[in-house]
């Protein structure tokens, strides 16, 4: 227990960036230039025609008019039935339909599934995702995800996550993920894959990957697209491969509780049948008492491990002294 | 005489920078910037400028953001000719208000997306706009984000730039998001004042009867319509619910005539009804005057408004005439010639769904270029204040 501590607590030191560290581009671009790298930003939507315009003018200006850190921006979209592609192609992106990339693997409708055929489609040597429905978006959404690949050979998978709910009079404030992230992936992971707790958002929707790891990569097309990641990569390279940004706020449109419901079904079934395919279903590890949560203090993250023994008592008809103050034999 | 007839810049080559232009705008749409708090639109103008590498970047006292960009003219300082370009950078809204901006295939919705945003995102995509053209002007263009344009801000930033400036100024262009097609090239007189009312014991209406009361005596001032004056009334507080009688009150208004004594005349009579009110009612009323502009301009026959007018003629933009009260009565002041433009079409002015209309901003960037190549062109002579081209 004590050396997946101090595991996550080394890769928490030397991994966890904010995305200010950043924000000189030109330096990002001269690194990237210099190491001969194409990135592609791929944008998968499904009727996100009110938020994809701003989307596109504001990274393409930014990050391919100003500096051409970003060699082709892409939306790839699983059939809209409003005006996202339009829009998108009004702005300058290229627009592709998810199902004519690829026809003769056929078509189905999910985010997992445009992201898969992007790899196909995009020409990068690292591909960013980006998510449509960002209301406050900004360079540092693509620059905070890149960064960690342009400068570090080693490091495969950046991760981003969104933390800064309000400061705490001690200067500590608890670091959450979302609802689904905190009820079911936090503990699913402290009970099976401990090290992957050290990821503060695994559930969120922005990453850069090299293609190298993607290629390789098994894809659910809906929600257990992220979780999967997590465990097939930790598994094939180990936790150093990844890195995560703070990228600051984001604003997005809130989901219902239905909504997360259908969301954690989906995680739970590409969870499980990654226990299956390991070989874990019927030789479980032995079941951890430790819950791992974070905290930030300053610019810095530390665990909280609490343990959690969940004891049980036996029917109470089993209980001597019961049976006789009932009169049961 | 030269050949006066303007060269036309055309909105179709700007297809290359459209996404810059559009990202400067919806960037300073989603920066608050309330009058008296403009520092974050005002860095964010100043990087701007720094990427764009403009000369002399500053932040002045008065919060001014300032970028020289260097025409292909020879000679000192004292020698150069300047041209300014100025869009006012402060919103009518609250910092804490939300500032997200919208956007669809053809228009883009905000707080202050038209007022100003649409200016200041001009302002700072200008030197990428010429380059994409392949013009180079031979004088310096001054680029200045002003601040302190609404309200009490008394168009301070302006003043103060104007004040201070080094470089001699040939000529000036202030730019408003909307209307396409607007052509100010005279300020309007303005006082701009409250009346406040305070009151211990004034029965069941509160500071609200001796407000109302107030207005009804200023809608009776007789010789408004002979001055050709106008007095708007913007806004009454008073109160906060429906059974406590106010004990304060606030009126708002703006006098506007093109003529100054007549804007004098009106305030003095306005002065004397708060006086007569304060007099004969147990309440306290006071009169502050918080802004005031004297009218001046360039005239009707002036080349600089010549020019804009065949430019925006070429464009298909019909020209809406008409004064204006914001940062160019501070130029004209000054017998700076001068202009205020309108870049975009829009709607819903000053309310949270303020709307401009994404492609006649090409057509509003073309006639600031081809307004600016025709100052560049002219002579002095051409541009003097008070040049009346009908006498040639």
């Amino acid at each position: 227990m004590q050396a997946t501590s101090d595991k996550i607590n080394r890769w928490l030191e030397t991994n966890t960036y904010r995305h200010g560290k950043f924000w000189e581009i030109k330096d990002l671009v001269a690194e990237k230039e210099r190491k001969g790298l194409k990135i592609s930003l791929c944008i998968p939507t499904l009727n996100e025609e009110k938020t994809i315009g701003k989307v596109i003018i504001l990274l393409k200006s930014e990050l391919m008019d100003t500096y051409p850190l970003v060699d082709e921006i892409a939306v790839i979209d699983s059939g809209s039935s409003d005006n996202t592609l339009e829009v998108a192609a009004s702005f300058g992106a290229e627009t592709y339909l998810s199902a004519d990339i690829l026809p003769e693997q056929g078509f189905r409708p999910g985010k997992g599934e445009n992201l898969w055929k992007a790899i196909h489609q995009l020409k990068g040597d690292i591909i960013c995702y980006v998510d449509a429905d960002i209301r406050n978006i900004n360079k540092r959404f693509v620059t905070g995800l890149v960064a960690p690949l342009i400068y570090r050979d080693e490091v495969h998978y950046t991760k981003a996550f969104y933390d800064r709910p309000l400061a705490y009079s001690e200067g500590i404030r608890p670091s959450g993920g979302g609802r689904v992230t905190e009820i079911l992936v936090r503990p699913l992971f402290s009970l099976f894959f401990p090290e992957l707790t050290a990821m503060i958002q695994p559930l969120s929707g922005e990453y850069a990957v090299r293609r190298e790891v993607l290629e390789k990569l098994p894809f659910p097309i809906g929600y257990g697209v992220e979780t999967s990641h997590l465990i097939d990569v930790w598994q094939e390279y180990g936790l150093e491969a990844f890195a995560q940004t703070d990228l600051d706020i984001r604003v997005h449109r809130n989901q219902t509780t239905n909504d997360l419901g259908k969301m954690s079904f989906g995680i739970l079934q590409s969870f499980l049948s990654r226990l299956e395919s390991n070989g874990m279903v019927d030789r479980l590890p032995e079941l951890a008492n430790i819950y791992r949560q974070f905290q930030a203090k300053g610019e810095s993250y530390e665990q909280v491990l609490k343990e959690i023994i969940e004891e049980e008592r036996p029917p109470m008809i089993e209980i001597e002294e019961y049976r006789k103050s009932r009169g049961l034999e | 005489m030269p050949d006066s007839t303007p060269h036309i810049a055309s909105p179709t080559d700007l297809a290359a920078v459209r996404e810059i232009v559009l990202g400067n705008i919806i960037t300073s749409a989603e920066t608050p910037s309330p009058t008296f708090g403009e520092e974050a639109l005002a860095a964010f103008i100043t990087n701007r400028f720094k990427e764009l590498e403009l000369t002399n970047i500053s932040i002045d006292e008065a919060g001014n953001a300032a970028g020289l960009l260097l025409g292909s003219q020879d000679g000192d300082m004292e020698d150069r000719r300047t041209i300014l370009v100025v869009a006012h950078t402060d919103k009518i809204w609250p910092a804490d208000t939300n500032h997200t901006a919208d956007v669809g295939a053809k228009e883009i919705v905000g707080r202050g997306i038209a007022d100003n945003s649409v200016g200041v995102g001009a302002l700072i995509s200008l030197p990428k706009v010429l380059k994409e053209l392949g013009i180079k002007l031979k004088a310096d263009l001054l680029l200045v984000g002003t601040t302190k344009s609404f309200g009490g801000g008394d168009l301070a930033g302006i003043r103060y730039f104007l004040e201070h400036a080094k470089p001699q100024i040939a000529a000036g262009i202030c730019l408003e998001g909307i209307e396409l097609g607007r052509l100010s090239f005279s300020s309007t007189g303005m006082l701009r004042g409250e009346i406040i009312v305070k009151s211990d014991d004034t029965g069941p209406c509160g500071v609200i009867g001796i407000l109302a009361t107030i207005v009804t005596r200023i809608l009776e001032i007789k010789t408004l319509a002979e001055l050709n004056t106008e007095v708007l009334l913007g806004s009454i507080e008073a109160g906060a619910g429906y059974n406590e009688p106010p004990r304060r009150g606030i009126l708002k208004f703006e006098i506007r005539s093109e003529d100054a004594e007549n804007v004098s005349r009106i305030h003095r009579r306005i002065k004397e009804i708060v006086e007569a009110t304060d007099a004969h009612c147990d309440a306290k009323c006071v009169l502050d005057v918080l802004a005031k502009r004297t009218p001046g301009e360039i005239r009707e026959g002036h080349p600089l408004v010549n020019s804009a007018r065949q430019i925006l003629k070429k464009l298909n933009v019909e020209p809406c005439v008409g004064p204006s009260v914001s940062e160019l009565s501070a130029l004209l002041d000054r017998r700076i010639p001068a202009l205020t433009l309108g870049i975009t079409r829009g709607k819903n002015r000053h309310t949270e769904n303020e709307t401009i209309e994404i492609d006649p901003i090409f057509t509003g960037l073309a006639q600031i270029v081809s307004i600016l190549q025709f100052i560049d062109g002219a002579d002095d002579e051409t541009l003097n204040f008070s040049h009346d081209a009908s006498n040639e």
